[in-house]
């Protein structure tokens, strides 16, 4: 155990830490949002964020942006991050609703038991997986450089990078900006009403299924936002890029608490802070092992996770 | 009824899906059929190693070497002579022994090139052996693959034996650093390689970590804070080039401004796409093997033609084997205990290099290289040095 390199290295580790935490979050929404109204995991979620990764660079590929060209100039970067963030967006948020209708929605229908939801859901994760796989001749696709990475400002060791603070703002931009709409707007009301009592919320007027879209439409614009940081943090994808991330953001979610907004942003902070930290203390090699042994031990303390398990209830 | 009818519906997707599997399973060609009377004629050599999946460049750059080998001796011995057979491993150690049982059923298989990888060497050797085919990997090199008592095991490059002291060589007396960096990726292979060069360059490795294995990690933070914060100039890692090329781009980015340098794993243009040419350039990577483009002949002209693209790492060393057991066939040599036998005395001397095999199935160390390659700005590998022996 290296102690010292753990001290010496604590502002770094950290901040980087919290970067990857601020992807997690945003990706471990999409989980928690499904769970909360419909008790499922979506473990197609992954590929919803796979897609978003891919869809910015085939979208920055058309203006004929590469791992190798050179970064444009500051406005240029701004437009080209814009529509980049557009297309996975939309990309993801489509994926999200043609996942709920093709495999979901029909199992719905015929009251299907909730294994067989799990075994659709994973079914349909590894179809899309391996189908881009297939495509992509399972190479690794570049990332434009449109963020060159640079010191904002240094504290000790800690240098905080522009990509950094990019992250991290947009990621908390992102959840503030859906924690009020969920709260807040009438469609909000109505998840909310259907995570508490799906029959209740039906007889006072509220349509389930459109609230079961508008769930994994959200999940799906978050995730599209995490695939276009992903991208620029890491800097290449490919067709498992979500498989490992996708667990991360899972187990953030449980973490914090699943079925709760602010659980996921916790979680995901959390484990990616955490891991960097093992990986610090214990080397790189133990960073996914550490982990998951501290989320069965803040388990064990708390069973539902660090802020609890609600959508609808504790803040209703 | 409606259910009834669904169920018809399904009965028969099913049983159309199954005909159309076994369709796909019929053999689409059948060997050396057209030649008739010709005695060399009929026979298979088999390419088993990655066509697909994250470390598939070098698996395709080996079998292209083996196809144009193949593809040459049937212009001289009519068309499909000896049959070309491709077994996709993914380069999997979990995938590799299933395609092997595949492989080892197909009896018109009298030698097998390949596997390119350690790990999947390691888990389907036994199966070769068993069934007495002699296989030549152009490319596996962990040491203790020979240690095994496979008879029918060859390699025709050196061992991480001879190309880690050869790193650790090329560090020590031609970057001279007074600090290193070393960490692999627990992969036999890279562990390996890393163990050797820490032992070598002893004090002057300021600082080791490990990561998760090739492909199963994106992030390496973690790792890139340490290397940066330990001042290290070089940093050698022992592991793959999808791995390589995005530890040297988060490295980059991080402002690290010294070396990467690796094995033959990461000699692959596979680094610069994961990691951008302007990151990759200056990237050292050792290989047991010489640059293709001195290979002899018209290797280089031949492979570019049928190909389209310049002949890869160990596409050379392909080529040779490929030809060494076209030479065994030549020499009557068609049942596979005769061509282990022809291998295990041959002396052969290919474009590359020249070939003798130990008992072991070692590669002979008179024979044995070690060069030193590096990425240019165009994200392509362009050899630096042969590297002296210690």
């Amino acid at each position: 155990m290296n102690f010292s390199g753990l001290i010496g290295n604590f502002g770094p580790l950290t901040i980087t830490g919290l970067a990857q935490g601020a992807i997690i979050a945003l990706f471990a929404l999409g989980y928690t949002l499904v769970y909360g109204v419909l008790r499922l995991i979506n473990f197609a979620h992954s590929e919803v964020f796979l897609l978003g990764t891919y869809a910015c660079l085939i979208l920055w590929g058309l203006f004929g942006l590469d791992q190798n060209s050179a970064t444009p100039s500051g406005f240029v970067v701004l437009v080209y991050l814009l529509m980049g963030l557009v297309a996975a967006i939309i990309a993801s948020g489509i994926t999200a609703l043609m996942v709920e209708l093709v495999a979901y929605r029909p199992l719905r229908r015929r009251n299907a038991p909730p294994l067989a939801f799990l075994i659709t859901a994973i079914g349909a994760s590894l179809a899309i997986s391996e189908s881009v796989g297939v495509v992509t001749k399972r190479n690794v696709r570049g990332v434009p450089p449109l963020v060159v990475q640079k010191d904002l400002f240094v504290v000790g060791n800690m240098h905080v990078t522009n990509l950094q603070v990019l992250i991290i703002v947009l990621a908390l931009a992102s959840m503030f900006i859906l924690d009020r709409f969920i709260n807040q707007s009438r469609l909000g009301r109505g998840i909310r009403a259907v995570a508490q009592s799906p029959d209740s919320a039906a007889l006072m007027g509220v349509n389930k299924g459109r609230v079961i879209s508008l769930v994994f439409l959200l999940g799906g614009l978050m995730a599209g936002i995490a695939a276009v940081m992903y991208d620029l943090k890491i800097g290449v994808t490919r067709f498992d890029a979500g498989f490992l991330l996708g667990i991360e953001a899972f187990t953030a979610a449980v973490m914090g608490g699943i079925g709760n907004l602010r659980g996921a942003l916790l979680g995901g902070l959390l484990l990616g802070v955490l891991q960097n930290y093992a990986a610090g203390l214990f080397g790189t090699e133990w960073l996914h092992a550490v982990a998951f042994v501290l989320l069965v031990l803040i388990l064990l303390i708390r069973p539902t996770g660090l802020l609890g398990e609600s959508l609808g209830r504790a803040r209703a | 009824m409606r259910q009834v009818l669904a169920r018809a519906i399904g009965g028969v997707a099913v049983l159309g899906l199954i005909a159309g599997a076994t369709a796909c399973n019929k053999p689409t060609t059948s060997g050396g059929g057209s030649t008739g009377g010709n005695s060399k004629c009929g026979y298979e050599l088999a390419f088993f190693g990655a066509l697909t999946g994250p470390s598939a460049n070098l698996g395709i750059n080996i079998e292209q070497g083996y196809e144009l080998a193949i593809e040459q001796y049937n212009q001289k011995n009519g068309a499909n002579c000896i049959a070309v057979k491709k077994f996709d491993t993914q380069g999997s150690e979990a995938v590799a022994p299933g395609v092997a049982r595949n492989l080892v059923a197909d009896k018109k298989v009298i030698g097998v090139l390949g596997p390119p990888f350690s790990g999947e060497t390691a888990a389907s050797g036994p199966i070769f052996e068993a069934a007495s085919i002699p296989f030549v990997t152009p490319s596996a090199t962990r040491v203790s693959l020979s240690a095994n008592g496979w008879k029918t095991f060859h390699r025709a490059v050196g061992n991480d034996d001879s190309q880690g002291p050869a790193a650790a060589a090329y560090i020590k007396n031609v970057m001279k650093p007074s600090k290193a960096f070393v960490a692999d990726d627990q992969s036999a292979y890279g562990a390996g390689l890393a163990d050797i060069v820490k032992k070598t360059l002893g004090s002057t490795v300021v600082g080791t970590d490990k990561t998760e294995g090739e492909g199963r990690q994106t992030d390496f933070s973690g790792l890139v804070q340490k290397v940066v914060q330990s001042q290290a100039t070089v940093f050698f890692y022992g592991g793959y080039y999808t791995n390589g090329g995005l530890i040297r781009k988060q490295l980059t980015s991080a402002g690290w401004k010294g070396t990467l340098v690796g094995g033959d794993g990461m000699k692959d243009p596979g680094l610069s796409k994961a990691s951008g040419n302007a990151a990759a350039k200056g990237t050292v990577v050792t290989c047991p093997c010489s640059p293709p483009e001195a290979a002899g002949g018209t290797f280089v002209k031949d492979y570019k033609a049928k190909w389209n693209v310049d002949a890869g790492t160990y596409s050379d060393v392909a080529f040779d084997v490929a030809n060494l057991f076209l030479q065994g066939i030549d020499q009557g040599n068609t049942a596979p205990d005769k061509m282990n036998t022809y291998l295990s005395t041959v002396t052969y001397k290919g474009i590359a290099n020249t070939y003798k095999f130990t008992d072991k199935g070692e590669l002979d160390p008179q024979y044995i290289k070690v060069w030193a390659f590096v990425f240019d700005a165009t994200g392509n590998t362009k050899a630096d040095q042969e590297i002296k022996k210690a």
